[in-house]
């Protein structure tokens, strides 16, 4: 290899490389810094504890006084608390029922005759690619009180008064579950379509049932699909903000819509970074998990 | 596997789908009603959109959005190919865990610490917020769902082909130009239209980075939802959803018959 070519290849991963470090990883240790400071009024809103003028020594002196006093804060504040628990909750719930929606899906187009799999596929991205925000937008004008669902059911006389929907969590879980369910779709899919049918019907031969069959073999096989899916769905809904603030109420705690709330109409960036680095280490498991998933997938692509 | 398909999986195909496209239907139908009032039908109009056509702060978003897509789309596209090919190609060097790690990450960070985040770099370093502080963030995020979709196409690449290439005399970065690109350009022409798309569809992100003179369509788009649905918004989404539906459809024939014809290359140079 001569020496220009050698510089090439280095280039190859210096620039997506260095571009990485400064517009993803520094951010990070920016919110981490501001975390860490004391909340001043004016702009920015943030006095730092320390900053890199100050060399090496100055941020050993500064970090022997950080103080930790946002993240006392949170943690005395049932506010944030609760936050993170219904986040959890609300993504955990949603993820079960995309799930159970999800997977007849993906199975009843992975059993599909050959020649109409693909446009199956097809219809399964395209939502993907339209706006996540017309997506949320359009159901806001079925679920509200004089909206089409209600319209719908008030007409079949199935209901006397219309239903409330629209700013409840009931609204929210519909939200989520609609705008990431080709998210679970896709990977198990792909899982099951590779599976081999002949599976099946040698545990039919050997006595299974056809639920025995299914349980025995086809859910086991795609179970790697099934945990890719969940992850999709889970980390993003967790930090969710448009689906809450859109469909759901007062009552709708999430933490992505309180960390929007605490930076833009209470303007006090300390308080969102430190959400942003707790909601951060809540997810960091899940997300390590999905990165090893997916680095082993394209390792088993080779 | 494909074996019989029985009722039930007719059924839950059906349902789903139903499901994914209703909520579409009824907004691009309603945004051709006649009433102001959304949910109650009163006729034919196309007056909505006329309405559209008039409205100068929704032409000036849609304007900016497009340069910050197209921008970003199209740096994104080359930086996510090169990080790529970096993780293909090289598989041991130093650094080679926290590279996979950052490429990875923000495909399923929450927006909000990726926008938030952002925006606290380029308040510390003084950079001006409005166009380009969104383009920079969007070029970061979307960089990432490149390098994947082309990674996913250049690991069943054969390589011989431009080992072939070199060994006939082609220096590295030619025979990568005029041996490998060829083949992964579907990969990468996808790439790019995803990109496109995030960048067009992105809400959060735009809102913690945008400043004064920069505000994207779905910043306006949102903005408005939050005072109630209007027809006026229905004909938006529906213009925008007809636009990026066309497309795609058209870039997936296009990229169908393309990769077809790519493969039939590359057996018969096998076979040669």
């Amino acid at each position: 290899m001569t020496l220009l070519s050698a510089i090439r290849s280095r280039l190859v991963i210096l620039i997506p490389y260095v571009w990485l470090l400064f517009f993803f990883l520094l951010p990070f240790m920016i919110v981490l810094r501001i975390a860490l400071s004391d909340l001043e009024y004016g702009s920015p809103p943030y006095t730092p504890q320390f900053s890199l003028s100050d060399g090496w020594s100055g941020i050993w002196d500064k970090l022997s006084t950080l103080d930790f006093e946002n993240f006392a804060f949170l943690v005395g504040d049932s506010l944030y608390i609760n936050s993170y628990l219904s986040s959890l909750k609300i993504a955990l719930i949603s993820t079960l029922f995309t799930l159970a929606i999800g997977f007849p899906l993906a199975y009843g187009m992975a059993r599909a005759p050959d020649r109409i799999r693909p446009t199956l596929l097809m219809l399964v991205i395209l939502p993907f690619w339209t706006s996540f925000l017309i997506r949320v937008y359009a159901w806001i004008g079925i679920l509200k009180q004089e909206g089409l669902l209600n319209q719908f059911l008030l007409w079949l006389g199935v209901i006397d008064t219309p239903l409330e929907i629209l700013s409840t969590n009931t609204a929210v879980y519909i939200g989520i579950v609609y705008s990431y369910l080709p998210f679970m779709v896709l990977p198990i899919y792909s899982a099951l379509d590779k599976m081999d049918e002949s599976l099946v019907e040698a545990a039919r031969d050997l006595g299974c049932t056809r639920i025995g069959a299914f349980w025995k073999v086809t859910a086991r096989l795609a179970v790697p699909g099934v945990l890719a899916g969940c992850l999709l769905v889970f980390i993003p809904a967790v930090g969710e903000f448009v689906i809450p603030d859109l469909l759901g109420g007062s009552g709708t705690l999430m933490i992505g819509k309180t960390l929007w709330i605490e930076f833009f109409n209470n303007s006090d960036w300390t308080v969102a970074s430190a959400i942003a680095i707790i909601l951060l280490i809540v997810l960091v498991v899940p997300i390590v998990w999905f990165q090893n998933a997916q680095a082993k997938a394209a390792e088993a692509g080779k | 596997m494909n074996a019989r398909w029985s009722w039930f999986n007719i059924t839950s195909v059906v349902f789903g789908f139903a499901f994914l496209y209703l909520p579409i239907v009824l907004l691009v139908i309603y945004s051709f009603n006649e009433s102001r009032l959304v949910t109650v039908w009163a006729g034919f109009s196309t007056k909505w959109y006329g309405e559209l056509f008039r409205n100068q702060g929704l032409l000036d978003a849609a304007w900016v959005t497009v340069r910050v897509a197209f921008i970003s789309a199209t740096v994104a596209t080359v930086l996510g190919t090169l990080a790529a090919v970096s993780l293909v190609r090289f598989t041991r060097f130093n650094g080679r865990t926290l590279f996979t790690g950052m490429v990875y990450a923000p495909l399923v960070m929450p927006e909000v610490i990726t926008g938030l985040s952002l925006l606290l770099l380029f308040v510390s370093i003084n950079f001006a917020r409005g166009f380009w502080t969104v383009t920079l963030a969007h070029i970061t995020f979307s960089l990432c769902f490149v390098a994947v979709v082309v990674q996913s196409r250049l690991v069943t690449f054969d390589r011989s082909l431009e080992e072939a290439a070199q060994d006939l005399g082609c220096p590295p970065f030619q025979a990568f130009m005029k041996v490998t690109l060829p083949v992964i350009l579907p990969a990468v022409i996808s790439g790019w239209m995803l990109a496109f798309t995030l960048s067009l569809d992105d809400l959060v992100i735009a809102s913690f980075t945008s400043g004064p003179g920069a505000t994207t369509l779905p910043m306006k788009i949102y903005s408005q939802v939050r005072l109630g649905v209007t027809p006026e918004i229905n004909a938006v989404c529906t213009i925008l959803i007809g636009v990026v539906s066309v497309g795609v459809i058209i870039a997936s024939i296009l990229t169908k018959t393309r990769e077809v014809q790519r493969q039939r290359d590359e057996q018969a140079a096998f076979a040669q």
